[in-house]
């Protein structure tokens, strides 16, 4: 009962949040104007501008947030670790390098899927070696701090694909593309990554019953029945997809996979299963009100998502790493 | 009848062997501890039985399939597992750790069928954990912690169980809650292989005893034929007292050798 009413709550917010999307922007429209224009009873020009321009853009911090958000609820369940996310393990930041190299070599423009596919492959590749470790390392901390290692050697890497750009444009494209950002993605933008995202999340919550096994510990799992290699690929593979094609549409965008499942679990009951989609929801919807902050703050440039989720979500994640109510390493 | 049966078992990493012709039985209706020194091999004969260590000879089966056969629920349905090591990642509530017995059986938590809601009531029940079930197992002691994990293995309903070292690190009042947890098991049918270091406790309790050094099985019976002086002298390398008492057989350590 009490999920329902979280579903409940959930829903509501993000409805809410997505018509809060549609009024605020650089041109003040009242509601009336755009409730006519979501109805399509409206100039053109506001048509245009809530079902073109703005409609999109939430929808895009929605499916985004609700990747990341997800993906940090499954890593946090395999690996049984709070802390476990998509940012901090470095599976964004390599999802963003790989997507970053097809920039500088100009290959994106090649396919509007070249860029997904190598976003998708950076972070299945970074997913993929943090569960090969964690068969052999017992130490969760050790794999937090792997994971961090596999952060900071992307961003090197990143930082001298930079250093070496061969002119301003496409070094500006790049930083664009690393600080993260929903501001003018389109409907064809959300066609080619969204049912990947999709896909993603439909393989972890296929496999959420394995994450509730793990909570016992891998060995006891396998005892009640887990098929922990085929657990560990599924979990790879869903948030390896989803995280890449989140990057692919709104570059690295981190910490909200880690404060979302963390507001939800209590709701949940601790359970990493039950976590996943209020998580998924919850971490869309406060992409998409984190995405209205940008566009209302009264700064010169308009700030980009990645700053904004990194300035709140970087505290965030210290408090819980302070916090952690786990009963065992 | 569900019978576990290794046959010669043979195990090694790299040059070493860590089991080397290993033969057991277990049948349900019997309590079966395995006493031995730590690296006598008591751990790896567990994963052999488990499916989860590969052999290098020998065979362990379930009524008849090799558990290497088997699919990880198969196999957890015919036989449920208490490890040594019991790390619980997040403070659920302890119905949810006891529903989880039930994974083999495809229960999904919050949301148990009729049957798996009956047998998760039953487990708390047997493990006196009625008062405690909504409460979150970081606020729980070692003792309740630990009937926590044994309900979650006996809610599976399964003919057969391992536990290893179910007692190790409680007091000798919840060591003999425990045992007698165990023993109701086996009571009702179940059967149970158990590593135990608590000597006195394995002679209490057990029908039949496996004594283990260096890899190899060295006596398999009955407390009463295998409980000797001589026994705990070449397997522990430990001074004793053994003697019959009103409870069966009693051991007093006296020291080292």
């Amino acid at each position: 009962m009490r999920t329902a009413y979280l579903y409940g709550w959930l829903i509501t917010g993000i409805v809410l949040a997505l018509v809060a999307a549609c009024l605020f922007g650089s041109t003040p429209m009242s509601i009336t104007r755009v409730m006519a224009a979501i109805l399509g009873q409206a100039p053109a020009g506001d048509v245009i501008v809530i079902w073109e321009i703005r409609l999109p853009r939430a929808l895009a911090a929605l499916v985004v947030g609700a990747a990341l958000g997800i993906s940090g609820a499954a890593l946090q369940g395999l690996l049984r670790n709070p802390l476990a996310e998509p940012g901090v393990l470095g599976v964004t930041a390599s999802a963003a390098l790989a997507a970053t190299f097809t920039l500088y070599y100009g290959l994106a423009a090649g396919s509007a899927y070249i860029l997904p596919m190598a976003s998708i492959v950076g972070a299945l590749g970074a997913t993929s070696l943090l569960a090969i470790a964690a068969m052999r390392i017992r130490s969760v901390v050790t794999l937090i701090l792997l994971g961090v290692g596999l952060s900071s050697f992307s961003a090197a890497l990143m930082s001298l694909l930079l250093n070496l750009a061969p002119n301003p444009f496409s070094l500006s494209d790049m930083i664009n593309w690393l600080l993260g950002s929903v501001a003018n993605r389109s409907y064809d933008d959300l066609k080619i990554t969204t049912p990947l995202i999709l896909a993603g999340m439909i393989i972890l919550f296929v496999t959420r019953r394995g994450l509730s096994a793990l909570t016992l510990g891998e060995e006891a799992a396998s005892g009640i029945g887990l098929d922990l290699r085929k657990q560990r690929i599924a979990v790879v593979l869903g948030a390896g997809l989803a995280t890449g094609a989140a990057v692919a549409l709104a570059g690295a965008i981190g910490f909200v996979g880690i404060v979302a499942p963390h507001i939800v679990r209590p709701f949940v009951g601790y359970d990493p299963a039950r976590s996943l989609l209020p998580s998924a929801l919850l971490a869309g919807m406060i992409l998409v009100l984190a995405d209205i902050g940008v566009r209302l703050l009264p700064t010169n440039t308009e700030l980009k998502l990645g700053v904004v989720a990194a300035l709140i979500g970087a505290p965030a994640f210290i408090w819980i790493a302070v916090q952690r109510r786990t009963i065992n390493d | 009848m569900t019978e576990l049966v290794a046959k010669k078992i043979a195990v090694r990493a790299r040059d070493t062997s860590l089991l080397e012709d290993v033969s057991l039985s277990l049948r349900p209706g019997e309590l079966v501890a395995v006493l031995g020194p730590n690296g006598a091999g008591k751990t790896t004969m567990l994963r052999v039985l488990l499916g989860q260590q590969k052999v290098v000879a020998g065979s362990a089966t379930i009524a008849g399939t090799p558990v290497a056969d088997l699919s990880p629920a198969e196999r957890a349905r015919n036989l449920a597992y208490l490890p040594q090591r019991r790390p619980l990642a997040w403070p659920n509530t302890v119905r949810d750790i006891v529903a989880l017995g039930r994974f083999a059986h495809g229960a999904t938590l919050g949301r148990l069928g009729p049957v798996d809601r009956a047998a998760v009531r039953a487990a708390i029940e047997a493990c006196d954990l009625v008062h405690l079930v909504d409460r979150h197992i970081d606020n729980l002691s070692g003792g309740e912690l630990s009937r926590v994990h044994f309900a979650r293995v006996i809610a599976a309903q399964t003919p057969l169980l391992i536990a290893d070292e179910p007692v190790a690190e409680l007091d000798p009042r919840h060591q003999l809650g425990i045992a007698q947890l165990i023993r109701n098991y086996v009571n009702d049918g179940g059967g149970a292989l158990v590593v135990l270091h608590e000597i006195g406790l394995a002679a209490r309790i057990a029908d039949r005893l496996i004594w283990m050094k260096n890899g190899r099985i060295v006596a398999d019976g009955s407390p009463r034929e295998t409980m000797t002086e001589v026994r705990l002298e070449e397997i522990y390398g430990i001074r004793s007292r053994v003697g019959p008492d009103a409870n069966g057989i009693d051991v007093r350590i006296d020291g080292v050798i």
